[in-house]
């Protein structure tokens, strides 16, 4: 089984969010940026897959040289091979193009994707590539076995969850559940150094077109302060919801 | 030309979600001078869509959809978007409609914006305002497609009633094959869940154990809340993962969320941050969580939570 992992490049989420250029370009100055927590997830439940099933595993990324070392740590997670489509990422449709010509290229059999990034938050690549390939797709995927050609997959719906029977080729937008925050790797110092030799190839795009511009950037006003209630006056809080805010 | 809205229904029963979306485009069509056709499946009596600006429904029965299938209902609105002659489909946030709707702008090739807030601010260029970096900021995205697909945040735009008479019409699309199929679906039944609750009550780590959760239960109980707990509460084993709210959980946009023992770690605020109004209830002063909320109460849970149920159950009664 051939998989491969889309990993987004995304600021931590400790991250200050603050826009430069008059608001219209995310300001990456002494942002931390990290593998997107929802890939990570996928990445993991690949790594299952390579020891377990002998799958190989590749990451891709969509963006610039910039996110090399994002992709890097991805390898020394224990991915095999990393591709970099050398372009910058506009917007959803324009991401799945580019991965989709990828995928057809390397031939994959399964796409483990995040069910969003968390920082544009479109959560639409996943299902964009599906019906580009013409695969099958499950997303908010929180479990995925594979038998053969066969999947069982069990997808979070709202108030529980769902299980789906579905073949490869199968793309998922996956996310906690593939695996636990307590299967999450962090690189050693083996991996790391064996992810210097690993293959990342640069890959020149399709120059597909983005569909949505995203021309502003925006924050939310400032919060006014709390208001503190007394702990022997509970009574207060009731009539502040009530009267105050409106919500009960 | 008409704007097309998926309008979702459970049992037959059209969701909150459902309504607040075809406020929505309804707004839109007024902008743009026509009309709201809005697609049900297997909903039982659609007359009250009218109450909320829908003109026409298109309605569809038939069994093969009774299981959610993204790639059939994304056919369904396909067809119902050609036939309508539609430019703008509008869609919910909802588990069912962020599936449905990547496909969806594929088939229509559509631009899609996801996460939106607001009504259009222009209709050309075709403008909306959308929730990005985890509702730490807003983009306004301009959707450059002759069809414009709209995914409509939970709880931001509002039901808005709208009176008009919505004229019913049978519409029978052709299904594609599914190669996706639902084997079983685990759903809570009888208990408000965190998607469709107009309040959340969560718990965090400073409940001590899950044999606490009574108190949590109780409150939600008097205020016809949802449940939810913090990561670690989840990651401990003392509540199901399906009540995890949070980045890499679920998304809250309550209008009232309460937070009991959370500390408010920024993952945790950013997933709940679309709610309306935020409390918390903190033995910690200087938790984080005091900087995010609007109202709060320094105390210890278990004195705090029984007084305010007792509280509420005498509010309750006063109404």
């Amino acid at each position: 089984m051939k998989i491969l992992v889309c990993i987004s490049h995304v600021p931590d989420t400790t991250s200050k969010i603050n826009f430069t250029d008059g608001d219209t370009k995310f300001d990456t100055n002494g942002v931390q940026f990290v593998i997107n927590p929802n890939d990570e997830f996928g990445l993991t439940r690949a790594m299952w897959f390579k020891e377990k099933q002998g799958a190989s595993v590749d990451v891709v990324n969509v963006g610039g040289a910039e996110t090399e070392p994002t992709l890097r740590k991805a390898l020394a997670i224990g991915a095999d091979t990393a591709t970099r489509v050398n372009t910058e990422a506009k917007d959803g449709m324009q991401v799945a193009k580019e991965l989709a010509k990828v995928v057809q290229d390397g031939g994959y059999d399964l796409v483990i994707a995040g069910r969003e990034s968390i920082d544009y938050n479109g959560g639409m690549v996943p299902g964009m590539l599906a019906t580009l390939l013409d695969a099958n797709f499950v997303n908010n995927c929180i479990s995925l076995e594979v038998d053969g050609t066969s999947a069982k997959a069990v997808r979070e719906i709202d108030g529980g969850k769902e299980s789906v029977s579905t073949s490869l080729p199968l793309v998922i937008g996956g996310q906690k559940g593939l695996v636990e925050e307590s299967d999450l790797r962090i690189p050693n110092m083996r991996g790391i150094m064996m992810a210097r030799k690993k293959p990342l190839n640069v890959v020149e795009p399709t120059n597909a077109s983005a569909e949505t511009t995203s021309a502003s950037f925006e924050k939310p006003a400032p919060k006014g302060d709390v208001k503190l209630v007394d702990a022997d006056n509970v009574g207060e809080l009731v009539n502040l919801l009530h009267n105050e805010a409106k919500v009960i | 030309m008409s704007v097309l809205v998926y309008t979702e229904s459970d049992k037959g029963t059209f969701k909150k979600i459902a309504l607040e979306a075809a406020s929505y485009a309804k707004a839109i069509a007024d902008k743009m001078g026509t009309t709201v056709t809005a697609v049900t499946v297997n909903a039982d009596d659609t007359s009250v869509l009218g109450n909320y600006g829908v003109d026409k429904v298109l309605k569809v029965n038939d069994s093969n959809l009774d299981a959610f299938n993204a790639k059939s209902y994304a056919s369904v609105m396909q067809q119902a978007a050609e036939k309508e002659g539609a430019k703008v489909v509008v869609v919910s946030s909802s588990a069912d409609s962020k599936y449905m709707a990547p496909v969806l702008a594929v088939n229509l090739n559509a631009g899609y914006a996801s996460n939106v807030v607001e009504a259009p601010s222009n209709t050309s260029p075709f403008t909306v305002k959308r929730n990005v970096f985890t509702n730490k900021a807003f983009a306004n995205t301009t959707i450059d497609t002759d069809v414009k697909l709209v995914g409509l945040s939970k709880n931001a735009f509002g039901v808005v009633e709208n009176s008009a008479s919505a004229t019913e019409e049978a519409f029978s699309p052709s299904l594609p094959e599914s190669t996706v199929n639902v084997e079983s679906v685990d759903k809570v039944t009888g208990k408000v869940t965190i998607a469709d609750a107009e309040i959340v009550v969560s718990g965090g780590r400073g409940l001590k154990g899950p044999e606490n959760w009574g108190m949590i239960e109780d409150l939600a109980d008097v205020l016809g809340a949802a449940t939810a707990c913090s990561k670690p509460v989840s990651d401990l084993g003392w509540r199901p993962h399906s009540e995890h709210v949070g980045q890499t959980g679920k998304p809250v946009a309550s209008n009232l969320y309460i937070a009991v023992g959370i500390s408010g770690a920024i993952q945790h605020l950013a997933g709940i941050n679309a709610s309306k109004v935020k409390v918390v209830i903190n033995t910690d002063p200087e938790a984080p969580f005091f900087k995010a909320a609007d109202y709060g109460i320094v105390g210890d849970a278990f004195e705090v939570v029984p007084k305010l149920i007792e509280e509420l159950k005498t509010f309750k009664a006063q109404q």
